[in-house]
């Protein structure tokens, strides 16, 4: 079993004449991700990666004829709010926004289209969801990941595939990882995830990685104190990071004394997660945790 | 992005939010010639001189060389206002917000004085938890809201904005009654509200504050002072804002990263780091602390970059003179390890090495990365794992 995506979610990949998501949609391909549509206004009827994955000028064309049922945003930051407002006129159920350096503003509308219609979003400025050997939707390398047990939730991209490294090395492995993104506004959140991850009877342990600004962990905290009993291992980045500044990504950011990584550090062990004092040793925490 | 208060009071007044009359000034002639204006404008003697500097507590701070003077001084009459900008320009001020090396001062602004009957709070920013703007006030003006907020929380009253509609009138209502205004200053607080919040979505901005908002003798309802920060993500559709930008208030090395698009923070520790991805940085930075070291700065060279960047990044991270190692992590997903190492290596060739550096690879083209980094013939320590590479650079900086 797995959350969000699996063999079969079917990718339409927006942005997918643009050299990353080209890219991104050739290594989808390759990792057995059953990549079925792209969009690229003005470029329908035509095919990308060798006559593979036909291009269409809008997503519910792409929908209509071929079923997508996922659909990943790779469109530069001032078009991906509309690309993400396509995708959800469109009913598609997940919509993975990789997009980084997307105006607030035009993310607090998102959020807003969104409200009470059926898509989730996850992102945007995250690295994606991927189901091990099943589907790879994003920018992650496919290969250090492993099918297993342990499902994990990040804000931060490289951050996560150390923690999957890590948890492939010692033969844990993952369920499903999923990138909640770095920006202060995103569609999807770690209560969200952890939910999933909790009810998904082949996931055994959860890792989530946090780091500073907002009260995203704080809430995950309270969520897994009251229903989580599977292990969960918790690390927060940015301990040492200097109030009121932006520590690259845009939610990252210490203000008015708010969102630092002590007091999101004690939210989780109050909860009763197991810290790793580390990001190398998120997988051995892990490990121990599992008995 | 952070701009001036003069800056700020232009951006708003043009937006149709009331403010006092009032100029800037670059050097105490200037200073004079405005506040000439200012009383032949409004016939009142009293003017403002107020120190421009990308810090608050001006009010309440000193000048280094000039002990019994503040950021902000009360002066009659232009010639004063002259003799006052004299001893604050190119003088340092320290506020509790510059750190004790404090800011010099470049930059006046020369306001009208204003008849005070109250002092209250508005600000604005997003509140991540609804994933919306608001629109926050309070009676207790001149106040850091932050305590405001952690010592009487019912004091704050506070209007979410809903990105379809935006101020609705009764919220500015609300607001206005609930600072107990009446009769001309509620007439006026209400397009003061709403003028606020349209200059908030039109200019982008990640923080607006008006501290203090007052209301005058004669009921006007005028900022006072006023912060406004960008969301830098935005900055491209408004360059009027980004032409703002004060080269003085800023890092240089901050300034250089950002004009080769890397995500640079300059810290005070010693150990240099390169590191791909901000949550991997920042944990790299936590990491060296863990083990008792201090980083010197937060780098992400991001996930698309080049041999070229990574050179530049490299250059700025040797270019401080407290860097006693350096560090490079990288975990290469999109990032190739072997263009990390080209990089490395290119700049190391060009620039030098004076200091131990310490890399550590892994993920895609590992292999080749770690070859070629062993085939440079460079003095370069690889370390198997972040712990391990973290304990060498703290070593090695020692």
């Amino acid at each position: 079993m797995s959350i969000l995506v699996d063999k079969n979610t079917r990718l339409l990949v927006q942005g997918i004449t643009g050299k990353t998501g080209l890219f991104h949609a050739e290594k989808s391909l390759e990792y057995g991700t059953q990549v079925v549509a792209g969009v690229t206004p003005g470029k329908g009827g035509q095919t990308v990666l060798d006559g593979r994955v036909p291009v269409f000028d809008t997503v519910a064309d792409a929908v209509a004829k071929t079923g997508a049922n996922a659909s990943v945003i790779f469109v530069p930051p001032p078009f991906a709010a509309d690309a993400i407002m396509e995708a959800a006129d469109a009913e598609i159920p997940l919509i993975v926004a990789v997009t980084e350096g997307i105006p607030v503003a035009d993310m607090i509308k998102v959020k807003r289209y969104l409200d009470g219609r059926p898509s989730r979003l996850i992102g945007p400025n995250c690295p994606g969801v991927i189901t091990p050997d099943q589907c790879r939707i994003g920018i992650m390398p496919g290969y250090i990941h492993k099918p297993g047990r342990i499902g994990v939730v990040s804000r931060s991209g490289t951050l996560t595939y150390e923690a999957v490294f890590q948890l492939s090395e010692l033969g844990l492995g993952q369920t499903t990882a999923v990138g909640i993104g770095g920006d202060p506004v995103n569609g999807t959140d770690f209560v969200d995830v952890l939910r999933m991850f909790n009810e998904d009877p082949a996931t055994e342990g959860i890792v989530m990685i946090g780091e500073i600004g907002g009260s995203a962990e704080e809430a995950g905290a309270a969520y897994i104190q009251a229903e989580v009993e599977k292990p969960v291992v918790g690390f927060i980045a940015g301990t040492t990071a200097p109030p009121g500044k932006r520590m690259g990504h845009a939610g990252a950011i210490i203000s008015g004394g708010k969102g630092t990584a002590e007091a999101k550090l004690a939210a989780l062990r109050e909860a009763g997660v197991h810290i790793a004092d580390t990001p190398s040793d998120i997988g051995e925490t892990m490990a121990r945790a599992l008995g | 992005m952070k701009i001036h208060e003069y800056q700020a009071k232009d951006l708003l007044a043009a937006r149709g939010v009331a403010v006092p009359k009032s100029k800037v000034a670059f050097s105490p002639v200037e200073a004079r010639a405005a506040a000439e204006e200012i009383i032949e404008a409004t016939g009142n003697e009293v003017v403002v001189v107020k120190a421009q500097i990308h810090a608050g507590g001006r009010g309440k701070g000193r000048f280094k060389e000039d002990p019994e003077l503040g950021g902000v001084k009360v002066v009659k009459g232009a010639e004063e206002a002259e003799a006052i900008a004299k001893r604050m320009l190119g003088k340092t001020l320290v506020t509790v917000q510059t750190g004790p090396e404090g800011k010099v001062v470049k930059r006046l602004l020369v306001e009208q004085g204003v008849d005070i009957d109250r002092e209250l709070y508005l600000g604005m920013t997003l509140d991540r938890a609804i994933g919306r703007n608001v629109l926050m006030a309070s009676t207790e003006g001149g106040m850091e809201i932050e305590e405001v907020a952690a010592k009487t929380p019912e004091k704050i009253l506070k209007e979410a904005i809903d990105p379809a509609v935006g101020l609705v009138p009764f919220q500015g209502r609300k607001v206005a009654f609930g600072l107990g205004l009446s009769g001309t200053a509620y007439k006026k607080m209400l397009p003061f509200l709403s003028a606020l919040v349209r200059a908030y979505e039109d200019l982008d901005c990640s923080l607006l504050e008006i501290n203090p908002l007052v209301v005058t003798k004669q009921g006007e309802v005028l900022a006072l002072d006023a912060k406004a920060n960008f969301d830098d993500n935005a900055l491209y559709r408004h360059k009027d804002v980004e032409d703002l930008r004060d080269p003085d208030e800023e890092n240089a090395a901050e300034l250089e990263a950002k004009s080769w698009d890397l995500s640079y923070v300059d810290l005070d520790g010693n150990i240099g780091c390169m590191v791909n991805g901000a949550g991997l940085a920042m944990a790299t930075m936590d990491i060296i602390q863990y083990f008792g070291g201090k980083p010197a700065n937060f780098l992400d060279v991001g996930g698309g970059a080049n041999a070229e960047k990574v050179a530049a990044a490299f250059k700025i991270i040797t270019r401080d003179p407290n860097v006693k190692a350096i560090l490079v992590n990288i975990f290469g997903g999109i990032m190739r390890c072997d263009v990390i190492a080209e990089g490395v290596i290119n700049a190391v060739k060009e620039v030098g090495l004076s200091v131990p550096l310490v890399v550590r690879l892994e993920g895609t083209n590992v292999a080749q990365g770690k070859k070629m980094l062993e085939e440079s013939g460079l003095p370069i320590t690889t370390a198997a794992s972040l712990k391990e590479a973290a304990q060498r650079a703290v070593e090695l900086a020692k």
